[in-house]
């Protein structure tokens, strides 16, 4: 998601003349089997639900409805807001924002510590560090969940040198939620920042110390500011995959109250079989997605301009 | 001058980030060397859940699995490393072209766009157009949505390539063709490489999308374990995971090296 | 590079076309058949078998109706469901001349509500759904459903239920004294508020993973079904299965002939393969229900037979099936779900 490079200079290499054809198999690729795609769904959105599973091609508001307008369990009271559904966005908005808090507090003096290492150890940190990325997302998660759970290896060794006496119910919490997003994704929120960093500029940081500023005061006023578009780059990276987790919630958080995620995986896979309520739920989470993002094009934008 | 790059914490929480990282993965590598059944208590060092992956019940149905992931990850990242090529080719050496800011927005869609609706969007879409769900249908979603991981390291390294070679390739009367394939094609291999081995593990990764567009008796390496963990982790799952996060540390490793022999030929 | 993708594309278009011939396509419930009789059924008829998995019958019916209906031949819905399945057309029929073993169907089971006369299903097992309980942490009366929906302290927070609307649903109206298919407001009300009242003492909802919660100690209580909570058993959990003084849900899962089955002939051998006594009994033995076919005894192991999940007490209240209700009111209990899992 690197900003636009610009258009190197007209040459003599030739490829002017070859746009077209060099670009068709990326537009429709991506054109046909994901924006199509996506269109279709928003289309979807507006159909009247088959009773499990399908649609009747008959346009509707019904599934924007459901979502924000409560009618009571019989459906014939006056509407009022409804809460349902907002509260689970809500709430996985809130799993995604404490997951990235997380992954910043730890990944940037990580990524901070890892940039201020001589070239070789830096190589090794980084490669380090992004290692865990590359093993199976779904690896990974049953992993974490086999570490923490009731009398799992987390909780007996804890147990056997006496930090605890009952082992801790990790499994099946928001917090082994919130727990398993930050684990995830934690490399996205490193390696942004440690990119930023490597940039800085130290000598501001020796030109504060020379005028008595103590080294948190240097990296509040002085580093932050800098720095800053490395780590809103790490939090948007942490937090929008985060928004639409389906694998952390479903496995470590018991399937007991939906997320995003599983709400809109169990009107299609489900006992619900509500597709146009599905295509309704994904469309509002892209449509948040996208604001998120346009946040963010924005300040960068505003930041290069500076 | 280390003064003012020091902070102190800053290492034992680089050191913390490390342990949590890999203590899952450990833990699991361990286990998976497990002789007891139960997975909860430790019955002394054996290889018997590795046998039981390739002689074991489901033995079948994680070949089955596992072939069927690394076909589709090898013809996916293949296929979405072509296309990148051409992109990249086009966006970096094509000037200025109408429309290339868009297409930049394009590429890049299926990293913005949030996995489960890109699974929803594919599921709605292969089952109005009466495609039926099954190997074709997984292919198409992977080649897709690999475009971008195979683009952006093949741009970045094109972005590096300066065109003087090409162009004295073509003053020296060199086809168009004969420039790109002995000049521009091995200068970009490094890029392309690594593009091909990222599209790759992107692929073998998947889940959800994977999950959605799969259709009857067809199984990936992740839904096969997904199925089997949903009923509890069972050792033999986890030596499945130790030799998946091998082949996942070969591959990175791999494409690590790759990049660093592209540094030196660079410089 | 290329020539790595043509040997792909070779394997791929191979790997398709050994499903042309000699295949059968199965979709079943989670852990319900041994490995081994599938191997048998593959020994003798040299048909390979593929089998999905799913957890409830409302996500098999879900997924059948998003394009998977032709891509199986068959599926093994409960009784309430192939009345569903057969209601919107989605299942075949087959003949008495087709299906030879048909007379091996227990008599009782031949002439179900939900099939009558059995041209469509064929009975696969039954049993029963209510709760089990770890007897190491909870070791009082365990009589009533209120365990699961009212449950003593030493229960709250470990709590397991199942992840399928019907069976909830049915034992919290057996729990409150509501009949199935209600239309009356107050006593949906009055379901709803008494679920929704129950669900902070749960800990999850999972049916494939009602067994491994109870054995590895991450649920105290749970939902479950008889068999389920046998294997349970039989796996070191102390558990204990409980025919609740209210009621518990009675089910019969069935062999169905799926409409479009690409394999059709396939999918009768298999059934038929089903109906032998021999086979049908090796399902008892490792699934812990009960089979319906007749004959099975001289081949059931000795433990299954007398299985005190599958004896319930004399004095036991008696089991309900699940009803069919219409759409209207069907409306009412989906939006009681919905409500319960948000």
């Amino acid at each position: 998601m690197a900003g636009m490079t610009p258009a190197p200079k007209e040459n003599g290499t030739g490829y002017s003349s070859l746009v077209a054809p060099l670009l068709l198999p990326t537009w429709a690729m991506i054109g046909i089997f994901l924006v199509l795609p996506v269109l279709l769904m928003a289309v979807y959105s507006f159909l009247t639900k088959e009773f499990r599973g399908g649609v009747i091609w008959d346009f509707t508001l019904a599934a924007y409805d459901q979502f924000f307008l409560n009618r009571g369990l019989f459906g014939d009271e006056p509407p009022t807001l409804e809460w349902t559904y907002i509260t689970i966005f809500w709430r996985s908005i809130w799993q995604a924002a404490v997951a990235t808090l997380i992954c910043l507090i730890v990944g940037f003096p990580t990524a901070w510590f890892i940039a201020t290492r001589p070239p070789k150890a830096r190589a090794v940190w980084l490669f380090l560090v992004t290692i865990p990325y590359w093993v199976n997302l779904l690896i990974r998660t049953v992993s974490l969940k086999f570490l923490i759970r009731e009398n799992g290896p987390l909780n007996e060794s804890l147990m056997s040198i006496g930090l605890i006496t009952d082992p801790l119910p990790l499994v099946n919490t928001n917090l082994a939620v919130q727990l398993g997003l930050f684990y995830s994704y934690l490399p996205f929120m490193v390696l942004p920042i440690y990119a930023a960093v490597e940039r800085y500029n130290f000598a501001l940081s020796e030109a504060a110390a020379d005028l008595y500023a103590s080294r948190w005061v240097t990296l509040r006023e002085i580093v932050l500011p800098v720095v800053k578009p490395g780590i809103v780059a790490g939090c948007i990276l942490v937090f929008v995959p985060s928004l639409g987790a389906f694998l952390a919630p479903d496995l470590l958080g018991g399937a007991k109250t939906f997320m995003i995620g599983s709400l809109i995986d169990e009107q299609f896979r489900g006992s619900q079989g509500n597709w146009p309520f599905g295509a309704a739920a994904a469309m509002i989470l892209m449509t948040l997605v996208l604001i998120v993002l346009m946040i963010y094009a924005r300040a960068q934008a505003k930041g290069e301009a500076r | 001058m280390k003064g003012v790059r020091h902070y102190p914490g800053f290492l034992p929480m680089a050191v913390g980030c490390l342990v949590i990282l890999y203590a899952p993965l450990v833990v699991v590598m361990i286990y998976s060397f497990n002789g007891s059944t139960s997975i909860t208590t430790w019955g002394g060092f054996s290889w018997r859940w590795y046998a039981d992956v390739f002689t074991g019940p489901e033995a079948p149905r994680f070949k089955a699995a596992a072939w069927n992931s690394l076909s589709i990850a090898l013809i996916a990242a293949t296929t979405a490393t072509a296309i990148a090529v051409a992109a990249a080719v086009a966006m970096i050496r094509g000037g200025r072209f109408r429309g290339k800011s868009a297409t930049f927005a394009l590429i890049n869609l299926p990293l913005m766009v949030p996995e489960i609706v890109v699974a929803v969007a594919c599921l709605i879409f292969f089952s109005t157009i009466g495609l039926t769900t099954g190997y074709l249908t997984i292919l198409l979603a992977h080649i897709t949505f690999c475009i971008p991981f195979a683009y952006l390291p093949i741009a970045a390294r094109l972005q590096g390539i300066e065109d003087t070679y090409e162009q004295a390739a073509r003053d020296l009367y060199a086809t168009r063709g004969q420039a790109f394939r002995l000049i521009l094609l091995p200068l970009m291999m490094p890029g392309i490489l690594s593009g091909f081995l990222l599209a790759f593990i992107i692929s073998l990764d998947d889940f959800i999308i994977t999950n959605f567009v799969k259709g009857a008796g067809m199984e990936t390496l992740p839904t096969a374990i997904f199925g089997s963990v949903k009923q509890g982790i069972k050792p033999n799952i986890m030596a499945i995971s130790t030799m998946m996060l091998a082949v996942s540390v070969f591959f990175v490793t791999l494409s690590y090296l790759v990049n660093r022999i592209g540094q030196r030929t660079r410089s | 590079m290329k020539r790595l993708l043509t040997t792909a594309t070779a394997f791929a278009l191979l790997s398709g076309a050994a499903q042309a011939e000699g295949t059968l396509s199965v979709y079943h419930w989670f852990e319900y058949i041994p490995q081994e009789l599938v191997d048998k059924f593959t020994a003798e008829t040299g048909i390979a078998v593929t089998i999905d998995t799913y957890d409830s019958n409302e996500s098999m019916l879900a997924a059948l109706k998003a394009g998977k209906l032709g891509q199986y031949d068959v599926s093994v819905p409960a009784d309430f469901m192939v009345q569903i399945m057969r209601d919107e057309g989605m299942l075949d029929t087959f003949t008495p001349e087709e299906m030879t073993n048909l007379g091996n169907i227990a008599p009782q089971w031949m002439d179900v509500p939900f099939d009558p006369g059995r041209s469509s299903s064929i009975p696969y097992q039954w049993g029963s759904t209510s709760f089990s309980v770890n007897r190491d942490v909870y070791t009082g009366d365990i009589s009533s459903l209120g365990i699961i929906f009212d449950p003593p302290a030493e229960l709250q927070g470990k709590i397991n239920v199942l992840d399928s609307q019907n069976e909830v649903l049915i034992l919290g109206s057996l729990y409150l004294g509501i009949p199935q298919c209600s239309t009356d407001r107050e006593q949906l009300k009055a379901l709803n508020d008494m679920l929704l009242n129950a669900k902070q003492h749960w800990a999850s909802f999972g049916s494939d993973t009602s067994k491994d919660v109870l054995v590895s100690g991450d649920a105290a209580a749970g939902m479950i079904y008889n068999g389920f909570s046998a294997k349970a058993r039989a796996e070191g959990a102390n558990v204990e299965y409980s025919y609740p003084k209210e009621g518990h849900v009675v089910w019969m899962d069935n062999v169905v002939l799926l409409k479009d089955a690409p394999n059709r002939e396939n999918a009768i051998k298999f059934m038929n393969f089903l109906l032998e006594p021999e086979n049908a009994a090796a399902v008892t033995n490792y699934a812990a229900y009960t089979s319906g076919v007749a004959g099975v005894e001289p081949f059931l192991d000795e433990a299954i037979k007398t299985s005190p999940e599958n004896n319930p007490p004399a004095d036991a209240a008696p089991g309900v099936f699940a009803q069919v209700c219409d759409a209207e009111t069907q409306k009412l209990y989906d939006a009681i779900w919905t409500n319960l899992k948000k």
